[in-house]
């Protein structure tokens, strides 16, 4: 049926002019609408118009050039991917990473912005654009169906470049088709190719968008402009009078595709597993600072999943390590994640693996990003602490909340300049960065007094560094007044001997199942081997991907992702290392 | 019995505002448009009030006495407006606070909205777009958090109660300056009418209340008629009318970008978070009533 051919055309449906910076452009296919936006880096977005959450269409959000930012209850989905980033009425959750909005592709061609429903094959090219610079015509909307306005065009008449003046410019029609006719124009030995594609926007409404085959020049341009403005819109006139002496065909109703059921439901889906789903190959190595290097990742193929400030991935080595890194990137930076790794002197094989033996070109295997350290944006205040390498999730961090202008200050502890990573990245953050160097570990301390004084309600700070200094930061912030809640810290590494000499039953609640936990084996283990699918990243307590709640039962808390107050509460378990005090513990798993 | 263009019994059976007794002329005919029928209407200075299908020989403007007009609709009225009804209508919910009599009682606007009746009542329910919407006025970032609250579907009422709902506002009362977290609570008593209870800026003791009334033009146009029942001796009227015709105003343009304009009633039509609790139950309920007028309902 023509429906079906049609949805595998492409056809443009904007002009590269209609995309100017932090704009949303409003278009239409067969009744469908889109949102078309570039965003700062030059990608150009086509989604469909309708924010996941409540319909509200994206064409009134806000491109602020990374992201785009629906009107109606501030969700922000990331250039490229169209992931969910950000959910204001939740600050402290992160999104599910699978509310990802419906994307087209985007092909830009001959000053033309390209589309198609479900395409096949490539954009064609078109004979007699590709010699020069060629020049997109003001889009004609026109209230008839494309048929219509294709025939009335067969007979169109304009003057080449040059010779707009004239009126007797000799016609003919090189090609046409469906969607498109081709016109020659000649007179007094000028001429000019125009390609005119007739965009269905809906069963009875068109766009007339027309390339000339020369860009006249700078100043012959405009009058072209204008020339070929006025042909086309008696042209329209003409050709909407005859629609009207029709009956209107039926609009098209588009048809959208269901959200996942699993983000139907209230609870957040989870992750599964401890797999390395994504191939990406190692784009660039360069030191980011003294002992520090810094990848970027790219995709094999397709896009890499939506990010957000504080995610990190699972990097499987080439040696069968696996170790966790944080997500370096800002906003709307889609297209890779840069992690960075410190070279360390007593690693078991992961940073030297990643130092020594990964090169440029090489292929790795790595998680989909998982977020156990969101970040709130509903701070009257943030403060970020970084010390050494654990600046790296917080300089996502950092540069999420100067994007979009939020109060903040990120403090970043280092020996020396040469240790601070990421230049380029922190010079964008200008003063909000305030380095703190080579500090004896009780100037230090000190020096996070001075911090972390002055807490006021509505304030949260982010802790990401060393162990000690972590231990210190928490205790500091204790007793300058700061609550639990409003303390967020991440550990590299859990570094707590684990006494996993008890022996204990779990009851997991959802899949009715109990099982014995013996000494030596953790909760996480025995769940798996019982055949319970269950997320995890570090296993050693520190990232967080592994909690379970716990309904009944006393935990023994072993990890170092939980605050006081949550281990005091008792409801969350870190099923890698933590492991139960009573005899038995049900878990709602 | 004419032909309407609504079909749906429950939809049928309600009473519905078409009008608002303040700004009706008295003892003149008026017309409107409810669920796609042309009505006539008419309320005299003693309080009766007559609602017909439009018909020739009684003409907008004509003066009439409603009493004496035959083949008429039911007719009621209630909170300020005239109430009718194309089907046989069951007791209107009751509003107890309307009748405390130190309140100031009053039809803040009527405006068009190009949207579906049970769309703009999802907006009413909804705290998580007042800092993008009415920012600096019902909310402003970066106090952005929906706070856990609870919500119920009273079966005995039949209505849908959402309590302990607080969210962060600006300029919170007249007698303090800073923000402040203030004290919601919203009920739905009926398919297009949602009355909403929050702390009054005068008295910390006592709720404001303030309700809209949905007349369906047709499934996807209404007229919103916003009744204010709330303690303030201080301002004009024209003050507090203005207040509410600003956020109404803000809404407007974001409920008609809506898209489907009609409730989609499939759980899998769009995504809720926690904070839209009260709208999914409201969604469930509506299915469970068997609306189809202003929905998309679920399939099977
Ligand atoms: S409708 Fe877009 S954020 Fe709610
Ligand atoms: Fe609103």
């Amino acid at each position: 049926m023509q429906q079906e051919r049609t949805r595998t055309r492409w056809h443009p449906i904007a002009a590269s002019h209609d995309l100017p910076p932090r704009h949303v452009f409003h278009a239409q296919l067969w009744g469908r609408e889109f949102a078309v936006w570039r965003a700062d880096d030059g990608y150009v977005n086509v989604w469909e118009n309708r924010c996941l959450h409540r319909g509200v269409r994206l064409s009134i959000g806000i491109n602020d050039g990374r992201e785009l930012k629906c009107q109606y209850h501030g969700w922000r989905y990331a250039n490229r991917t169209a992931g969910c980033t950000y959910i204001p009425a939740h600050p402290a959750d992160a999104p599910a990473r699978t509310i990802t909005n419906r994307t087209y592709p985007a092909v830009e061609r001959y000053g033309l912005v390209w589309s198609c429903e479900q395409p096949e094959g490539e954009v064609p090219g078109v004979p007699g654009l590709e010699r020069e610079a060629p020049l997109a015509l003001r889009g004609i909307p026109v209230n008839a169906p494309a048929a219509l306005v294709v025939t009335a065009l067969r007979a169109h008449r304009f003057q080449p470049n040059g010779r707009i003046d004239g009126s007797d410019a000799e016609m003919v029609v090189k090609a046409a088709d469906d969607f498109s006719v081709a016109l020659s124009a000649r007179a007094d030995g000028a001429a000019t190719l125009a390609i005119f594609f007739v965009q269905p926007v809906d069963s009875g409404r068109s766009v007339i968008r027309g390339v000339l085959d020369r860009d006249p020049g700078a100043e012959a341009r405009n009058a072209v402009l204008r020339h070929h403005n006025a042909g086309l819109s008696v042209l329209r006139d003409n050709v909407e009078r005859q629609a009207a002496a029709r009956p209107a065909p039926a609009p098209i109703e588009p048809v959208y595709e269901r959200v996942p059921a699993a983000l139907a439901e209230l609870p957040e889906p989870s992750a599964h597993g401890r797999k390395a789903a994504l191939r990406v190959t190692v784009a660039r190595k360069w030191e980011a600072a003294d002992g520090i290097a810094g990848f970027e990742l790219r995709p094999l193929k397709g896009l890499l999943p939506t990010f957000q400030p504080g995610a990190h991935i699972d990097v499987h080595l080439p040696n069968g390590a696996i170790r966790q890194y944080s997500i370096v990137n800002g906003p709307g930076e889609s297209d890779r994640y840069v992690i960075g790794v410190k070279r360390e002197a007593d690693s078991k094989g992961g940073s030297l693996c990643l130092h020594e033996t990964v090169r440029e070109g090489d292929v790795l295997a790595i998680s989909e990003p998982r977020n156990n350290f969101p970040l709130r944006r509903d701070a009257v205040k943030t403060l970020l602490v970084a010390g050494g390498i654990g600046a790296t999730p917080l300089i996502a961090m950092a540069q999420a909340l100067h994007h979009q202008r939020l109060v903040h200050s990120f403090h970043y502890f280092a020996q020396n300049e040469a240790q601070l990573a990421f230049g380029d990245r922190l010079d964008g953050l200008k003063d909000t960065l305030v380095p703190h160097l080579g500090l004896t570990p009780q100037e230090t301390g000190g020096r996070l007094r001075d911090i972390l004084s002055g807490y006021a309600e509505g304030m949260h700070v982010y802790l990401c560094g060393p162990g000690p200094m972590l231990e210190a930061a928490r205790a500091i912030a204790g007793e300058c007044g700061w609550p639990d809640e409003a303390v967020h810290f991440e550990y590299f590494k859990n570094t707590r001997a684990i006494d996993d000499s008890s022996a204990f039953e779990i009851a997991l609640a959802r899949s009715c199942l109990t099982l014995k936990v013996p000494a030596g084996r953790s909760i996480l283990e025995v769940m798996r081997e019982a055949g319970v699918d269950m997320p995890s990243s570090c296993e050693q307590g520190a990232c967080g991907t592994c909690m379970a709640t716990v309904i009944e039962g006393e935990p023994d808390h072993q990890d170092v992702y939980l605050n006081d107050a949550e281990k005091r509460a008792g409801t969350k378990i870190m099923t890698c290392v933590s492991r139960a005090k009573s005899a038995r513990l049900v878990l709602d798993v | 019995m004419t032909e309407t263009g609504c079909k749906d019994p429950v939809i049928l059976n309600l009473w519905h505002p078409i009008a608002a007794v303040a700004e009706t002329a008295p003892g003149r005919v008026a017309d409107t448009v409810l669920l796609e029928e042309r009505l006539g209407f008419a309320i005299d200075d003693a309080g009766n009030a007559a609602v017909w299908r439009s018909r020739p020989g009684l003409a907008t403007g004509d003066r009439v006495e409603p009493l004496e007009v035959r083949d008429t609709l039911p007719a009621k009225l209630a909170y300020g407006y005239l109430w009718t009804s194309l089907g046989s209508p069951e007791e209107i919910f009751p509003i107890p606070e309307f009748a405390e009599p130190d309140r100031r009682r009053l039809n803040a606007a009527t405006i068009g909205v190009n949207v579906s009746a049970p769309r703009a009542i999802e907006n009413f329910l909804d705290m998580g777009h007042f800092p993008y919407v009415h920012t600096d006025i019902l909310g402003a970032e970066p106090h952005t958090e929906v706070k856990e609250y609870d919500v119920e579907i009273s079966i005995e009422r039949d209505e849908i109660l959402a309590t302990r709902c607080r969210f962060f506002q600006p300029m919170a009362s007249t007698t303090s300056s800073g923000g402040a977290d203030v004290d919601y609570i919203y009920r739905v008593p009926h398919p297009y009418c949602s009355v909403l209870y929050k702390s009054s800026p005068v008295d910390e003791k006592r709720l404001d209340v303030i309700a809209v009334f949905l007349q369906p033009i047709d499934q996807e146009h209404i007229h919103a008629h916003m009744m204010l029942c709330v303690l303030d001796e201080e301002n004009e009227d024209k003050v507090i009318k203005r207040f509410q015709q600003t956020i109404f105003g803000q809404d407007k343009p974001i409920l008609e970008n809506q898209f489907p304009k009609r409730l989609p009633l499939d759980p899998r039509a769009e995504t809720p978070i926690r904070a839209d609790k009260s709208a999914i139950a409201y969604r469930r309920w509506l299915s469970q009533k068997g609306v189809t007028y202003g929905v998309i309902p679920a399939l099977g």
